[in-house]
């Protein structure tokens, strides 16, 4: 049994927004109410703290099976811990892709003695290739949440078609990665003035949005599920916004990376080397008004840690991918709550019943409900060191930045899965 | 680096009498003028050779060249890292091959200077003869090499600094021994 | 009576504060590309001499990382190297290791290994010469970063440029050719920006795209040549480059019709415009021969100021380094 007490909870399934105890008995909330008596049970103190409902990352990369150099789910996982995730979809870009129920098992299996939830997506198609679907009939029943062939776009509109029709079918959404390989190829950054400054060859923004408008005509002539991965374009969020009001299931997500760098922030360091790569100033303007206005759905880090080898090599050489499970939420809170764009309901919402939804899951503080939790603090101040990254990899932009809020501790199925190391005074 | 002056060694009126002293020892012991040529080290050797030449020219009419020659490329001894280095133009507008050549600088002190000036005269042709002309000889020689000509010689400690200050390059005229501070 | 030494070097000379590295000539001011100009006047004048050889950098190693075919720029800086002096390490792309696999920086670790004095590296990637400079200890020289600069290029186009109209400021530039791919363009807009020169682009529109004018405060693009040429003070032409291009190349008629530099067309030019070209040149594609080889042409004179600069930037970057050398303060040397 664990009391956590004095926590502020928010809640956005119910609108909740009030300081409350929550008695957790086993994996499930048994009681949420003022002054719950302890009895034996273990006292979390969370005075001054935000209690949320476990937070879910749609989309990251664990790197097992095939690349544990980089990442293992154990290490994954642990570091999604400490940045307050309680579940987390991981992409199925493995070695072997994730494309058949025994990898898919295989991952499950690996993640059950794991800290966190692991929610794996399958492949669209076979090796992600593009030649022909995945089993994802059989990847479902061993458990995968969604469907996509991230690293690459679904290749062509025909299999696009398909996969939603077929997924849909089977209540899956599809998550695409959009992207022209024609316009994008060879590129290293955003193509523009920087691009033109540093002479790296760049990737136009209209790469992504051609992608994007593809899939919604696709999604129109399917009736299925899409959501859009790692979303960062202006012209691509007009697309979902037209989509949605067109009554289309149509979702999307941005990456804190995405809402908080630009391509002007680009120097001759691979950390700052992604896919979709850091876009104009004009286009994080619009994902900071989508994410306020409701058009962004979701945020999910797309963790993509590679180790630090394979990054340390020439830009255009490097690998595109860097971590973020550790900084998701501080970024978030600079950006979106500190800056009073949008409200600490909304900023929970896309952590949680926005990814939820998405899934077509519940995530809510209730009795009765799963004791997933996710406490942070508005306040405490910290610098994140990538070098005490609970990841393998220390590929990270934010190596040294001090943040103004922080996850504080988080709760899987009733168990204290991470705390941050603050020396305080237990109060009982 | 901050000095303290101990004496002085030479006023403005007594390195016009070195100079012309020298001047007439130079044209007396070269046998006359032909082929002469004075070539000024860089920095003070410069004006000095200039005035070396006006005064030769004003006893014998004769125009001796004058070249200038930076040994900045040249140094064994160049600086460390803090300091920038930087190198300025060699004139030598005649040939120097066959010439009789007058190295002329401020002060001779380790040789190192003239070792360089010989290298870079060298690197222009082959003159027929060097020898060197200078205001002040002070000793503690670290290589083989000799003034011919010379305005004084004094005697002079390993912290203490010969500093010749000429009109063309400091707006004054003197020549005084200092000696470091710590 | 306390006094400064007033015999403490040329303090009649601006000198800035010395440089570490020459990895772009973006940062430098205008004081520091014309001190190296200023420089480069007695190493211009040491090629006449009879014997070009100095012994003013004996003993030290210039490591010569040229991850690129290039003739050109390698041999003037090893013959700058062994005129000063220095030994060298030569790694050329065709013997490199890097073709079997070895990383960027492992080969430069092997050299760094063998401690050179100084790495000069060319490189296909733009950033290279950064990424080397921060994990090595010594000065690094950027030879051509992939697309991004071609510092000594651009000093040496200055020098040649100075010595032929008189001054760098406020000089009327157009560049020909393939400049979304050319570093040496890149540097060349930044030098001169900096002395306020007005840019004028031309060539095929898919190689000189918008973003290019805000490299610098007044670069416009043109699509005719003639027009891009009139009242230019220097015009640059550059290579098609070849082995840049990601899609099929332009057909070389069309170059020729549209962009070729020709006499009648270099007349819309100033009368005394100066000509200059990288190098290597096609005779007959980006420039007509004639041009190449008239009175306005600066090919020759490039060349040879390329040993002049790259004579300087090696001298000031690599002489009397390390703890041994005597401080030139300290007064041995009277």
């Amino acid at each position: 049994m664990i009391l956590i007490r004095g926590g502020r909870i928010i809640d956005p399934a119910s609108g909740r927004d009030s300081v409350a105890d929550i008695l957790i008995d086993e994996d499930r909330i048994a009681q949420i109410g003022d002054r719950l008596r302890a009895g034996d049970a273990q006292v979390v103190d969370a005075t001054g703290s935000i209690v949320s409902p476990g937070f879910i990352d749609l989309h990251c990369h664990l790197r097992e099976p095939g690349q544990e150099l980089s990442e293992t789910i154990e290490t994954g996982t642990a570091a999604a811990a400490a940045g307050g995730f309680t579940a987390v979809c991981c992409m199925p870009n493995t070695q072997p892709v994730n494309d058949n129920a025994s990898v898919t098992r295989s991952i499950v299996e690996r993640a059950a003695n794991c800290r966190v939830r692991v929610w794996p997506i399958g492949a669209a198609s076979m090796g992600s290739k593009g030649d022909g679907l995945a089993e994802i009939a059989a990847m479902k029943d061993a458990g995968i949440v969604a469907v996509s062939d991230d690293g690459r776009p679904v290749a062509t509109a025909r299999l696009m078609r398909q996969v939603m029709e077929y997924a849909n079918a089977l209540g899956l959404p599809v998550i695409d990665h959009c992207e022209d390989g024609s316009l994008a190829a060879g590129g290293a950054m955003r193509e523009g003035p920087t691009s033109i400054r540093l002479g790296l060859p760049g990737i136009p923004g209209a790469s992504e949005s051609i992608c994007v408008g593809r899939d919604v005509e696709v999604a129109k002539l399917s009736g299925g599920r899409l959501h859009i991965a790692h979303l960062s374009t202006r012209a691509s969020l007009e697309h979902v916004r037209e989509a949605k009001n067109n009554g289309l299931d149509v979702t999307c997500e941005v990456t804190p990376h995405h809402f908080t760098l630009i391509d002007e922030d680009v120097v001759y360091d691979s950390n700052y080397k992604m896919n979709p790569p850091l876009a104009s100033d004009d286009d994080r303007d619009a994902l900071l008004e989508g994410l306020a206005d409701g058009t962004v759905d979701a945020i999910a880090t797309d963790h993509a840690p590679h180790h630090a080898a394979s990054k340390d090599v020439e830009f255009e050489k490097a690998p595109f991918g860097i971590t973020g499970f550790e900084t998701a939420l501080a970024l978030g809170l600079a950006e979106l709550v500190h800056s009073n764009r949008i409200s600490l309901m909304r900023f929970v919402g896309l952590f949680t019943t926005g990814p939820a939804r998405i899934l077509k899951m519940e995530r809510k503080i209730a009795e009765g409900q799963p004791a997933d939790l996710t406490l942070f603090s508005l306040e405490h101040r910290w610098t994140f060191q990538v070098k005490d990254s609970a990841s393998k990899s220390r590929n990270s932009p934010f190596d040294g930045r001090e943040f103004h809020g922080a996850p504080m501790a988080t709760v899987v199925g009733g168990r204290v899965v991470w705390q941050r190391n603050v020396a305080r005074a237990a109060r009982q | 680096m901050r000095v303290v002056e101990k004496r002085q060694l030479l006023s403005a009126e007594e390195i016009e009498r070195t100079l012309q002293r020298l001047a007439h020892e130079i044209v007396e012991k070269s046998g006359g003028t032909s082929n002469l040529a004075l070539i000024g080290v860089r920095r003070r050797g410069v004006p000095l050779a200039e005035r070396l030449a006006r005064t030769i020219k004003g006893f014998s009419r004769v125009d001796v060249p004058v070249g200038t020659l930076d040994i900045t490329l040249y140094r064994d001894d160049l600086s460390t890292v803090a300091a920038q280095p930087v190198v300025q133009s060699t004139e030598i507008s005649f040939g120097v091959d066959d010439q009789d050549l007058v190295l002329v600088d401020d002060v001779l002190y380790t040789g190192r200077t003239a070792r360089a000036a010989m290298n870079g005269l060298f690197d222009l042709g082959r003159p027929r003869r060097v020898r060197m002309c200078v205001l002040v000889d002070r000793g503690h020689r670290e290589l083989p090499i000799e003034a011919t000509f010379v305005g004084q010689t004094i005697t002079t400690s390993d912290t203490e600094i010969v500093e010749v200050r000429l009109r063309e390059i400091d707006n004054e005229e003197r020549v005084m021994l200092v000696d470091r501070v710590s | 009576m306390l006094t400064e030494l007033a015999n403490q070097g040329p303090a009649h000379i601006q000198v800035p504060q010395r440089l570490r590295h020459l990895l772009e000539v973006a940062p430098l001011t205008t004081e520091q590309i014309s001190f190296i100009l200023d420089q480069a006047k007695p190493f211009q004048e040491f090629q006449r001499h009879p014997l070009k050889k100095l012994a003013t950098l004996r003993g030290k190693t210039i490591a010569l990382a040229f991850f690129e075919p290039s003739t050109r720029t390698r041999i003037s800086f090893a013959t700058a190297a062994a005129r000063l002096g220095a030994d060298t390490m030569n790694l050329q792309a065709e013997s490199s290791s890097l073709k079997k696999g070895e990383s960027l920086m492992d080969t430069v670790w092997t050299l760094e290994a063998m401690r050179p004095d100084a790495i000069v590296i060319r490189h296909a990637a733009s950033g290279a010469a950064h990424f080397v400079a921060q994990r090595v200890d010594i000065p690094v020289l950027n030879a051509g970063d992939g697309t991004h600069e071609h510092p000594t290029q651009a000093l040496l186009d200055a020098l040649t440029i100075r010595d032929r109209k008189g001054r760098l400021e406020d000089l009327n530039v157009t560049i020909i050719g393939d400049i979304l791919h050319s570093r040496v363009a890149r540097s060349n807009i930044h030098l001169l920006s900096k002395f306020g020169a007005r840019f004028t682009l031309c060539g095929p529109p898919m190689w000189v795209p918008a973003d290019l004018e805000t490299l610098a405060p007044r670069v416009v693009r043109m699509s005719r040549i003639e027009q891009a040429l009139e009242g230019a003070d220097v015009v640059m032409s550059l290579r098609v480059q070849t082995e840049r291009l990601h899609e099929p190349p332009f057909s070389a008629d069309d170059y020729v019709r549209l962009y070729q530099l020709t006499p009648e067309r270099l007349k819309k030019a100033k009368p005394d415009a100066a000509v200059l070209h990288p190098g290597p040149i096609i005779r007959g594609l980006e420039i007509d021969s004639t041009v190449a080889d008239g009175p306005q042409s600066c090919i020759l004179e490039q060349v040879s100021n390329g040993l002049a600069v790259r004579m300087t930037l090696l001298f000031q970057l690599v002489s009397g380094l390390g703890p041994d050398a005597p401080h030139p303060a300290s007064g041995t040397v009277q």
